[in-house]
């Protein structure tokens, strides 16, 4: 690769992103089924659970299921720590996000354990959460992420979780960053 | 109350979380304090494609409710609760297939708070896929003669 290769055109940058995120996320049968989806901007993503029927808990109040938060934030954590671990991946072309879409898809990491806090009740409208990479090693990684409706400064819910991260594959190994 | 009497509550408290509906839980017992769900595998549940193991969501969701059902039947509960925190611990991926049973027991309660084990099995019974660790909003009966 020359580094006097001209910057590509930024229409073709956003394609390569968003279909390498898309690729990742349309991947996870659960995340379509709470009906979540990511928005990108650059390499920063905010995970949003539009508000459904399925996702109450408590009907009376009504109030979001404590399940579908903490899955929520489980799988924003998730997504967050993969998209961080492989972005450099595919920026450098050593992933190609129409492969990943074909099914060859990079691993995610395992959840080792979360624990959430729930500030304050869920209502029944959309939710956002972000994922923060507190740690990333070769073989662990802790993630901090928040959820939130109406107000960013009210999160509704907060966690840690720890990771176990992916091996990387046995022939691609050069590309990868030590801890 | 009766053991049937208990567990027709529990019923219709599970089928009336539409979230719990979602997942497709059921009760499989209830008791003073403590309660068991079950929740059937479902492709539309998995969170690794590559082995078609359910997502760490749904165990929590699963946990949680199990959780949140055995501080209700706290025979000195009073009202409603919900979720202050809940540590859960991924010991072994559920195996696809299998469903999986949530069993849940009050340690401790006091007039505001009760503590929460639980842990979710599936046809393995010696191997906890998952355990957890709650704190729930608890309201004590006054009446309590």
């Amino acid at each position: 690769m020359s580094p006097h290769r001209p910057p590509e055109p930024v229409q073709v940058i956003k394609q390569r992103r968003d279909a390498a995120l898309q690729a990742l996320v349309s991947a996870v049968p659960y995340i379509g089924f709470l009906g979540l989806h990511f928005d990108r901007r650059g390499d920063e993503l905010t995970a949003v659970m539009p508000f459904d029927e399925k996702l109450i808990g408590n009907p009376e109040l009504p109030a979001l299921h404590g399940g579908a938060t903490a899955a929520f934030l489980e799988v924003t954590a998730v997504i967050g720590l993969a998209w961080a671990h492989y972005w450099p991946q595919f920026e450098s072309g050593a992933l190609d996000p129409e492969a990943v879409a074909g099914g060859q898809l990079p691993r995610l990491p395992k959840t080792i354990g979360i624990t959430v806090d729930y500030l304050r009740s869920g209502l029944p409208r959309d939710a956002y959460a972000r994922a923060e990479v507190t740690r990333s090693g070769r073989r662990y990684a802790s993630v901090r992420v928040e959820a939130w409706q109406d107000n960013r400064t009210r999160p509704i819910a907060q966690a840690t979780a720890h990771f176990r991260m992916p091996l990387p594959p046995r022939d691609t190994t050069q590309g990868e960053g030590a801890a | 109350m009766d053991e049937t009497q208990a567990l027709e509550i529990a019923r219709q408290f599970i089928s009336s979380l539409p979230h719990a509906r979602a997942l497709g839980m059921s009760v499989v017992q209830i008791g003073p304090g403590r309660a068991s769900f079950s929740m059937p595998y479902d492709e539309r549940l998995i969170g690794d494609p590559e082995t078609g193991v359910m997502s760490g969501g749904a165990v929590s969701a699963l946990l949680d409710t199990t959780c949140g059902a055995a501080v209700m039947s706290h025979p000195e509960m009073a009202g409603l609760t919900a979720t202050l925190d809940l540590r859960i611990d991924y010991m072994r991926p559920a195996v696809p297939g299998q469903a999986l049973r949530a069993e849940a027991e009050c340690t401790h309660v006091t007039r505001s708070v009760a503590f929460v084990r639980a842990r979710a099995l599936d046809d393995d019974d010696e191997n906890p896929v998952a355990t957890a660790a709650g704190a729930f909003t608890f309201t004590k009966r006054e009446d309590m003669a």
